[in-house]
């Protein structure tokens, strides 16, 4: 039996200036990089593959797999193409926070990570694609990278080992779309971010047309443990299909919000009673197991194990692990409201489904809200929701109808309400964290 | 509104020399602008379409498609107030509503004396200091009316102010220099972490947990 939490990644984060070299050497950092470049790419490749590692970004997909896809037959039209390997550090899932400490605490993580993966893919060139909203966090990766350097764990011959790698942290302009992997790589060649059709895959042909990589900061974090102890032992922590350990982000109507690194399977129980459950005298009413784009889930899956399959078993979706807890003061047509407003805010504008469709959603919403509008409103909506879905070229869209199709499923009842009262019949200040300090004022 | 100098369009040149294709650089670039003339101008999409050799409309058409790119002058504070569902839930409407209130402005506006702009800006991940604002791109942790009207207050009246999670705030315009690549050597300010990012770390310590020990060979 593994600990019920295991920290790994975040396991420097507490210790004196964590985000320098100095630190992170003194804590064993950089001992992977040693051990890898000492192998063949294709056996780091190996090694992810059978460590079980998936994308920590959202889909799960398996990330050895993934860079076996990249065509290394120098000999082929694509496999003689410069390689590319991109981490996606634009963190904008509406409730995802993990990427954005980890990269504040520890950039040098992430920074070792990419020089293995680089290394692993072929690439002599990555990009830390780092969203614009987060000065400190640029900050610190670009004195990582400098430091880097320096050391000689970047640039040319590489610990002597003939390997070149250049790595560029590049600063995103505010786009919630450019998190999605090809809007990404538009924006990284300096385009508005709008996903792009595939196939082909970014494998084949991603930044400027070459074989690419994208990995989510997490994934590529993930990479130096896996190196150093193996893949067996990555596999001890977690679940027959999700290994591993993760950081679980708890955030809402809970004592202790925070992160919270365990194996993967731990369940919502058990991480609400680390956390100190919810609010003195409220309930569990609702929770996103991954993000916003997450079906919701309720107090009936408390003890559903938090890894790929379990959640799916559920209805809904792993995604980031960013656990936003929802207690019984909170309206869930307002919280359903607000989330459609910002899909409709963020949607690229490229596919009609998605952006039209969520334009509707908003307007529907917005009704029921007001109390005004009819039960025949929610068919429409479901109606939306069937359109949207699966009709573009991106998940965004598929994303936008998460909320609205998991809350009518589970409360109904409370959308009813709305109208029988003609308004919503919450205290929208009740939910707030500073409610009680309000009502004694 | 100072102007382009030739140092600035040597900067634009060397942003874009970072990059095997150099219009990668367009997005660096465009903050690189706002750090010198406090709004995407007519003339710095002119400067980039040059570097670039792109027309003025595909610059353009860059900068109208991301919220960070302001296409009028911003204070020398941005202040951001979370109004995603999490934060809003949580209190950010009504540090909003608040805000609004005491600076006199609405959403996307700057005070009469230049100094604030006030946004309201969507999930910025770090939920978990929920309600969160953001003062030109630094974490402001753990929010209430009242603190947010104290925050903005000290900074309208030009007093130091220190992020929860990071360094002691600049202008916005200092800011997106850093944003642009241009470090500004700060990074050793501020914590490593706040106290949300370390609550499990201090529950596992506390009980002895940790990950297992790795086998020998594979070490
Ligand atoms: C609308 C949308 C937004 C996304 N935002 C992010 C993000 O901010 N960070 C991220 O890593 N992945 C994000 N993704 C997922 C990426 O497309 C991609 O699957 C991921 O970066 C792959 O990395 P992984 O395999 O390591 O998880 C987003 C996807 C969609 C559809
Ligand atoms: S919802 Fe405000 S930071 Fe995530």
């Amino acid at each position: 039996m593994t600990d019920t939490l295991t920290p790994v990644l975040s396991d420097n984060w507490d210790h004196d200036r964590a985000w320098t070299l100095e630190s992170y050497e003194r804590a064993g950092g950089y001992s992977a990089l040693r051990k890898a470049v000492r192998r063949q790419p294709a056996e780091i490749v190996e090694l992810v593959k059978d460590s079980g590692l998936r994308g920590r970004g959202g889909a799960g997909f398996p990330t050895g797999m993934k860079w076996g896809f990249v065509p290394q037959d120098t000999e082929s039209p694509e496999g003689g193409k410069p390689k590319y390997l991109v981490v996606n550090a634009d963190e904008s899932e509406p409730g995802t926070c993990k990427d954005i400490p980890l990269m504040l605490a520890s950039p040098h993580t992430l920074v070792e990570g990419t020089i293995i993966s680089s290394y692993a893919i072929r690439a002599n060139h990555a990009f830390i694609y780092v969203r614009g909203e987060v000065l400190h966090v640029v900050r610190r990766m670009q004195r990582a990278v400098e430091e880097a350097y320096l050391a000689g764990y970047l640039g040319k011959n590489i610990l002597g080992s003939g390997y070149d790698l250049d790595v560029v942290v590049h600063v995103g302009a505010g786009a919630y779309i450019c998190g999605e992997e090809t809007a990404l790589l538009d924006s990284l060649e300096g385009r508005r971010g709008q996903p792009r059709l595939r196939p082909p895959f970014p494998a084949v042909a991603g930044l400027y047309a070459c074989p690419t990589v994208i990995n989510n900061v997490e994934s590529i974090a993930s990479v130096p443990c896996i190196v150093d102890n193996g893949p067996d032992w990555f596999g001890s922590m977690g679940t027959e299909k999700s290994k591993g350990m993760t950081l679980y982000s708890l955030s809402g109507h809970v004592t202790r919000p925070g992160q919270y690194e365990a194996p993967l399977g731990i369940t919502l129980r058990e991480l609400l009673d680390l956390a100190g459950g919810v609010r003195e005298g409220r309930m569990l009413k609702f929770w996103t197991p991954g993000g916003s784009s997450t079906p919701l889930l309720t107090a009936e899956h408390l003890d559903i194990p938090l890894d790929y399959e379990g959640v799916a078993e559920a209805g809904s979706m792993l995604g980031t692990k960013a656990l936003q807890i929802f207690d019984d003061s909170t309206c869930v047509v307002r919280a359903v409201l607000r989330w459609t407003e910002f899909y409709k805010h963020e949607s690229c504008g490229k596919c009609t489904p998605c952006r039209e469709g969520t334009w509707w959603l908003v307007q529907v919403l917005e009704r029921l809200e007001r109390g005004q509008g009819s039960e025949e409103d929610l068919d429409t909506l479901l109606d939306l929701c069937d359109n949207i879905l699966g009709r573009s070229f991106c998940a965004l869209g598929d994303g936008a109808t998460s909320p609205i199709t998991s809350s009518i499923q589970y409360f109904r009842d409370e959308y009813l309400a709305h109208l029988e009262q003609g308004g919503c019949p919450f205290d929208a200040e009740a939910a707030s964290l500073f409610a009680t300090a309000g009502a004694m004022a | 509104m100072s102007e382009l100098t030739q140092e600035t369009l040597n900067e634009l040149k060397e942003i874009a020399g970072r990059y095997p294709d150099a219009r990668s650089g367009l997005l660096p670039m465009l903050h690189l602008v706002q750090s010198v003339q406090g709004y995407v101008t007519p003339e710095g999409i002119e400067a980039c379409a040059e570097v670039l050799d792109i027309t003025a409309a595909e610059v353009a058409g860059v900068a109208t498609f991301y919220t960070m790119y302001k296409r009028r002058p911003v204070g020398d504070y941005h202040v951001g107030v979370c109004t995603n569902t999490l934060c809003a839930i949580m209190g950010g409407d009504l540090i909003f509503e608040r805000l609004k209130e005491h600076l006199e402005v609405g959403n996307d506006e700057t005070t009469e004396d230049g100094r604030l702009t006030l946004e309201h800006v969507e999930c910025n991940a770090a939920c978990d200091y929920a309600p969160v604002m953001m003062v030109n791109w630094e974490f402001m942790d753990n929010m209430t009316p009242e603190s947010a009207v104290e925050l903005v207050d000290r900074l309208r009246s030009g007093q130091d102010v220190r992020s929860t999670r990071g360094a002691r705030i600049c202008t916005w315009r200092e800011a997106e220099r850093v944003l642009a690549g241009y470090p500004d050597d700060r990074a050793d300010e501020g914590p490593a972490a706040g106290p949300a990012s370390l609550e499990g770390l201090r529950i596992a310590r506390e009980r002895g947990w940790r990950a297992p020990e790795p086998e020998e060979e594979a070490r």
